[in-house]
């Protein structure tokens, strides 16, 4: 039983529809170790993907619910949250 | 200090009288109340509600840096600030921020600063409902934003 750690993904606004899910469990590739690797992984993941992802620089991160810019390592981070900038109050 | 602190984030109107009144009411401390209510336009008529997405957990957590950090900067007695998600209706309520203090100026600058971190900080997403029954697209976060929030950024002092 070696069975690598699943990281909790979330995804708000656009992102959320054009990848057309709210959240999801992936296991990382060993290749991934920063919140922008990620980016990129989950842009092969299909149209839908690479459409929310075409512009990775305009999406803002999360690392456990607290802002973190692309070069953060996912560390030991249990859920990871990808959103455009915000546009609350 | 501790001072008495509320973050909501919630689906339900607020009643500013009430809220404000939380914080004053018992006390001869106070001698500064500053509010700062955000509510629904319609641009002229075109736009009927705003849909309102958050991410729960963090939005509340996000909140308490930003009131701890108003806290530690200004002098104040107590806050408040209710942050309302999913349909508001043009005219509707979005957001409450109250700050007390004895004097108006640490009032009004955390009230001040608390929005413009709300705004660019605190994980919410507008969508609009136009009257024509389209929904529309996402609003677009705005560079003045982002400009009024870096303002509060301490500087490095001068060498």
């Amino acid at each position: 039983m070696i069975g690598k750690t699943l990281l909790k993904i979330l995804y708000f606004a656009w992102v959320r529809e054009r990848t057309g899910l709210a959240e999801e469990d992936i296991a990382l590739p060993e290749n991934v170790t920063t919140v922008g690797d990620l980016i990129i992984h989950l842009k092969t993941k299909g149209p839908g993907y690479a459409s929310a992802f075409e512009n990775a620089g305009t999406i803002r991160a999360a690392l456990d619910q607290a802002h973190v810019s692309h070069d953060t390592p996912l560390g030991n981070a249990r859920e990871v949250a990808f959103f455009p900038p915000m546009t609350g109050g | 200090m501790i001072i008495p602190t509320k973050i909501a984030i919630r689906a339900e109107d607020f009643d500013q009288a009430a809220e404000i009144a939380a914080l004053t009411e018992s006390r001869t401390d106070v001698g500064a109340v500053a509010t700062f209510t955000g509510i629904c336009r319609s641009e002229n008529g075109a736009l009927t509600a705003l849909e309102l997405e958050h991410y729960p957990g963090m939005a509340e957590a996000e909140i308490a840096r930003m009131a701890e950090e108003a806290t530690s900067r200004w002098p104040l007695l107590g806050l408040t600030v209710i942050h309302r998600h999913g349909k508001i209706e043009a005219g509707g309520n979005i957001v409450l921020v109250v700050t007390t203090s004895s004097h108006r100026a640490a009032a009004f600058a955390a009230a001040e600063f608390l929005m413009d971190y709300l705004k660019t900080r605190a994980p919410f997403w507008k969508k609009e409902h136009f009257a024509d029954g389209r929904t529309g697209g996402w609003v677009e976060a705005k560079d003045i934003d982002d400009t009024a929030a870096e303002r509060w950024t301490v500087q490095p002092a001068a060498e």
